[in-house]
């Protein structure tokens, strides 16, 4: 298990299927989490690999990838419901909750990404 | 019937508001769309449509009529004693000023997706003031552009080829040439990448930076630190030194400014610096607001009531004060006994701990398509895709507001009319006051 600093924000891939959330190809955008290769090999994942990444606020796990433009001990999760899993829900007292820069462990697991359904599910339990 | 192609149709994704798609209608329907980004154009190409208004029983959705889905909509609002009316964004204003009245027949709380996004911005701005000019005088003017905290290559593809770096204007003739960009962000992204200097800072020290920014520009660098969340001095000074002597520069802020830490003192922060730069030249700032209309959102409601979001109209009249108003506020506080979502979608875009407690309360989603907030959500209303199927007025993210055209017909039922049934339904269950 690994610390590191948890960003969220938009991509090309998820932007283009804004719409279209309950397809494969958002499943393909969003449901990821990209480190930089040191960051892949000090957890020992590979491109591809289900890890798991917990916060303070639960866990939720993705396929791990690739982007040597992240530094080293941060990761970054496209915005959507997967990230949202796991972002500090408070508000700073302006209404907006905490997106980026929230504290988080990662490490590689043989646990299943859920689909969209399953994740939000989850909700509907309690 | 032979193709017909609909030229300048105003793009219905992100707040560029890109005026000049092309859409290919055969038969009725769009076979394609050109010019626009790949954002824009799965947008208006549609995909899976929300076939049929439904309602949940047992579990699981049933298909019923509009009829059915405005009545227990209305029963739902007219009933509640803290309802939440939340989205606004991908619609037009005219759907937004129908919103509003029926917030405040209800007393409800209304808010929008800026409180997920630029709602920091707006706090900021109402702080310190609102710098800003038109994405055309960018065009013809700036020579520096500041990114700071956004990525357009992948947020908002063409803002860069159409408003500030590669495009040419009346007095930046070379284009990329005559201009020089920077993008302070915390990673390396896709527009750092295609500008001229990438500046890596640590995340959540944007307000040490807009401090020490000013510190220099007064002249009292010998203050200063050797390294401010991550960036050395001299570059800090280089950047000064670039902006002083440019002719018109522009500082263009994303959610890394409203997502993390100090949020909306880094906006009052970095106005600030705007504004002490105005003493050695012309410089601006413009919020890169993502949603289609969410800009037009905040004009709306301001104007109908004197705030742009999170309002809580349970007073009688608008009161306005987020971290206690904005969605996620009364969600997390477990205030809010009903939701509508419209235009909008809480279910993908909200933290989990708020969804749980959608989770447990009637959830009334209106939405051309589904997403996860029709998982959540008890009744499902799909409407027309508004600048598809819908005209009306939406605002760019620089404040200019845009009439947008309606390219096909549609047999769904528009966010206006939906409002406008449900509103006059809940006056007569609330006895006609």
């Amino acid at each position: 298990m690994k610390e590191v600093i948890l960003i969220t924000g938009r991509t090309l891939k998820q932007g283009s299927n804004l719409e279209n959330k309950m397809s494969d190809a958002y499943f393909d955008a969003a449901a990821r989490c990209e480190m930089n290769e040191n960051l892949l090999t000090r957890i020992g994942a590979s491109v591809g690999d289900a890890v798991k990444v917990s916060t303070r606020f639960g866990e939720v796990v993705v396929n791990a990838e690739k982007d040597d433009g992240l530094p080293d001990g941060h990761i970054f999760i496209p915005m959507g419901p997967w990230a949202n899993a796991i972002v500090d829900p408070d508000t700073g007292g302006v209404g907006t909750p905490t997106f980026k820069g929230v504290p988080a462990n990662i490490e590689k697991t043989d646990e299943a990404v859920l689909s969209v359904k399953d994740l939000i599910a989850r909700y509907r339990e309690g | 019937m032979a193709a017909e192609t609909v030229s300048n149709v105003v793009c219905p994704l992100c707040g560029c508001l890109c005026d000049d798609i092309e859409v290919i209608v055969e038969d009725g329907k769009i076979s394609n769309v050109k010019k626009a980004c790949p954002l824009g154009k799965n947008k208006i190409m549609g995909h899976d449509r929300i076939k049929a208004p439904m309602i949940r029983e047992n579990g699981e959705f049933k298909e019923v009529s509009y009829d059915d889905v405005i009545e227990k909509s209305a029963q739902i609002l007219a009933q509640a004693k803290r309802p939440l009316l939340y989205g606004w964004a991908s619609l037009i204003c005219e759907a937004q000023r129908k919103g509003v009245e029926l917030a405040e027949e209800i007393g409800a709380l209304i808010d929008t997706t800026a409180s997920v996004c630029h709602g920091s911005t707006v706090v900021g701005v109402q702080g310190r003031g609102a710098p800003g000019c038109t994405l055309g005088e960018i065009k013809n003017r700036a020579d520096l552009v500041i990114y700071w905290g956004c990525n357009p290559q992948e947020a908002h593809p063409r803002h860069r080829a159409r408003y500030a770096h590669s495009v040419k204007g009346m007095y930046r003739p070379n284009g990329k040439n005559d201009r020089k960009v920077f993008v302070i962000d915390v990673r390396e992204t896709k527009t750092a990448k295609v500008a001229d200097e990438f500046v890596k800072i640590d995340p959540g020290y944007d307000y040490m930076a807009f401090s020490a920014l000013r510190t220099i520009l007064a002249g009292h660098a010998d203050v200063v630190p050797d390294t401010v969340g991550g960036v050395a001095k001299e570059k800090l000074v280089e950047m000064v030194d670039a902006m002083k002597s440019c002719e018109f520069g522009v500082i263009f802020g994303g959610m890394g400014l409203t997502h993390t830490r100090c949020r909306y003192k880094n906006l009052e922060n970095v106005i600030s610096l705007v504004d002490e730069l105005n003493a050695h030249t012309k410089f601006t700032l413009i919020p890169m607001r993502g949603h289609y209309n969410v800009n037009g959102s905040g004009h709306t409601l301001a104007w109908l009531t004197g705030y742009p979001f999170a309002i809580d109209f349970s007073r009688g009249y608008a009161w306005y004060n987020p971290g206690e108003t904005a969605s996620n506020d009364v969600l997390l506080r477990r205030e809010v006994d009903a939701m509508m979502a419209i235009a909008g979608d809480p279910g993908a875009h909200f933290p989990g701990e708020s969804l749980r407690h959608m989770a447990k309360i009637p959830l009334i989603q209106i939405d051309p398509y589904a997403n996860p907030t029709t998982e959540l959500a008890d009744i499902v209303i799909p409407t027309a895709v508004s600048g598809v199927e819908v005209d009306g007025t939406a605002y760019r993210m620089d404040g200019v507001p845009i009439r947008t055209r309606k390219v096909v017909e549609t047999e769904y039922l528009t966010d206006e009319e939906v409002l406008e049934r449900i509103l006059t339904r809940v006056r007569e269950l609330k006895g006609g006051n």
